[in-house]
């Protein structure tokens, strides 16, 4: 007789939600949390969309410790001494079913974690598993906490992108550096007034979320983002491991300063001040670096599973990951009922993910990262050339004007017409 | 010898983070130290790591203090099949506590 049905390792939104499930089924579950409270070792850029939250908790938007609702959506070319950027807002970004809000971990994984509680789930923090315990035929039947072996029918693997586990589990490589980029994020304390008055927002409930490419990596792979809080500013730059290690002009944490310091920006956080400097990685490969979701006696979900997309204009995780939760707890406790957390036993999880958005998102963006990697002119090249071209639309001085197509066509033929074609086309592919 | 250039102090950012330091346990180790490492391949720790935990003083002497780890597991990707000889995550109940996060 195993001491727990399930044990849930890690509490973020994958393994919370997951928890959550499990104990509302009548299963007994433990879950084990390195941090000293949920979300204590977790970060976010960061935004989550929230339609998936709201099939698992439906009064979220009452309940939950949200920052502010996006109501703008930014996306900006920054070059060293420009910026231009798409501003748009829509009535359609309200809606509960299709919004999304700017999140901090800290109070909200100890929010999702307190519904896993009530829920009836047990919590042990401040312990990071090392090892998973598996059985003659080498089923994973637990962990080791500390000195303590702990039993469980089922292991839930929800530790996270650096997951040190998902080997002993489903022999899981590390991912390669091409497939991970590393987040780097300063929280800024603001007003609430003076974030609303700064990102034009209708009021001290709705803000911005606003990306940033060129400048904001000078010029590799990767881009800047901003995201508003009710009381802060979350300012970060995301960066491929691989290019920023060995093409970067700068490293990480320089690329966050010049951001801060950029026209565009140092504006925005004008007299905040900085509360925290935090850190995480992005997996950004997708389904080409997912492991095995499954093994026996053992699920794998959210960052620990890869389950993150990032177009460029859209960066998704969380979502994903609370998915990916209710339907791995959903699928563990049909395992229980049937007796079988084999790794047949527990297909039903791949199979509730192949049919819903987690994985047909995953797989129809499978190409972006490819494209995204090789997509150089979007970090050194299109930003400058934007740049060009405005000023050449806007800046009056009083010499007699070439007629636009003279102005405007050496900016383009700089860059290349096939250039152009061959990333529209590549975009298009990928996308 | 690096030509890395930086001007922004980390560490007094990572001073307005709460940590809870293990001094007896290197969670992180690079492989003979951090001075005997390959320069190159430390370059490329510098460039990743968010906290810019691995430096490079002016007389070129390398150095590496886990001390102020975000433990994002960014230099495991970078180096973990060179330098990075051993990375964990700190024993129980050390290391960053994100209030924000």
């Amino acid at each position: 007789m195993a001491d727990f049905d399930a044990i849930v390792v890690g509490s973020g939104c994958a393994g919370s939600v997951a928890a959550y499930e499990l104990a509302k089924a009548g299963k007994s579950v433990l879950v084990v949390e390195r941090g000293n409270y949920a979300g204590a070792k977790n970060m976010t850029g960061g935004r989550i969309y929230t339609h998936s939250l709201k099939k698992v908790f439906p009064d979220f938007e009452s309940e939950a410790p949200l920052e502010r609702k996006i109501t703008h959506e930014r996306i900006s070319l920054i070059s060293e001494d420009a910026n231009f950027t798409v501003d748009f807002s829509s009535e359609d970004m309200k809606p509960e079913e299709q919004c999304s809000y700017a999140v901090l971990r800290g109070p909200f994984d100890q929010w999702l974690a307190e519904k896993a509680e009530d829920a009836g789930a047990e919590y042990i923090y401040g312990i990071a598993i090392e090892k998973l315990v598996k059985d003659d035929s080498g089923k994973i039947c637990g962990v080791v906490a500390g000195e303590d072996e702990i039993t469980a029918d089922v292991v839930l693997l929800c530790d996270g992108v650096n997951s040190l586990l998902t080997e002993q589990a489903v022999g899981y490589k590390r991912p390669p550096a091409s497939a991970i980029a590393v987040g780097i994020k300063q929280t800024i304390e603001l007003p609430a007034s003076v974030i609303t008055d700064r990102v034009l927002a209708g009021n001290d409930d709705e803000g911005a979320a606003w990306l940033f490419s060129g400048y904001s990596t000078h010029g590799t792979f990767g881009g800047g983002f901003m995201y508003t809080n009710k009381e802060s500013i979350s300012l970060g730059v995301v960066a491929g491991i691989e290019a920023t290690m060995n093409h970067g002009k700068v490293p990480v944490y320089q690329m966050l300063e010049d951001l801060k310091a950029h026209p565009a920006v140092a504006p925005l956080i004008k007299g905040g001040k900085v509360v925290e400097h935090s850190g995480h990685m992005v997996p950004e490969g997708g389904i080409n670096i997912m492991p095995e979701l499954i093994g026996d006696g053992v699920l794998l979900a959210g960052e620990s599973a890869m389950m993150c997309v990032n177009l460029g204009y859209q960066v998704r995780g969380m979502d994903y990951a609370v998915a990916a939760g209710q339907f791995a707890g959903q699928a563990a406790a049909q395992a229980l009922d049937a007796g079988d957390t084999s790794k047949a036993g527990l297909q039903g999880y791949v199979d509730m993910l192949e049919n819903s958005f987690v994985l047909k998102d995953l797989k129809q963006y499978k190409n972006v990262p490819a494209f995204m990697e090789g997509f150089d002119r979007m970090f050194d090249g299109y930003p400058e050339m934007v740049r060009d071209m405005m000023n050449k639309m806007f800046i009056v001085d009083g010499t007699p004007v070439p007629p636009m197509k003279k102005s405007m066509l050496p900016i383009v033929k700089k860059m290349g017409f096939m250039n152009l074609f061959k990333d529209v086309r590549g975009a298009m592919k990928a996308l | 010898m690096s030509d890395i250039k930086f001007t922004v102090n980390v560490d007094e950012y990572l001073s307005l983070n709460k940590y809870e330091v293990d001094e007896s346990n290197a969670h992180i180790e690079l492989k003979g130290g951090a001075e005997a490492c390959d320069p190159a391949e430390f370059d490329k720790l510098i460039r990743v790591c968010p906290a810019a935990l691995y430096k490079r003083d002016e007389d070129g002497k390398q150095s590496f203090d886990y001390a102020g780890c975000l433990e994002c597991g960014t230099c495991r990707i970078a180096c973990g099949g060179t330098i990075v000889e051993k990375w964990e995550y700190p024993q129980p109940t050390m290391g960053v506590e994100y209030r924000f996060g």
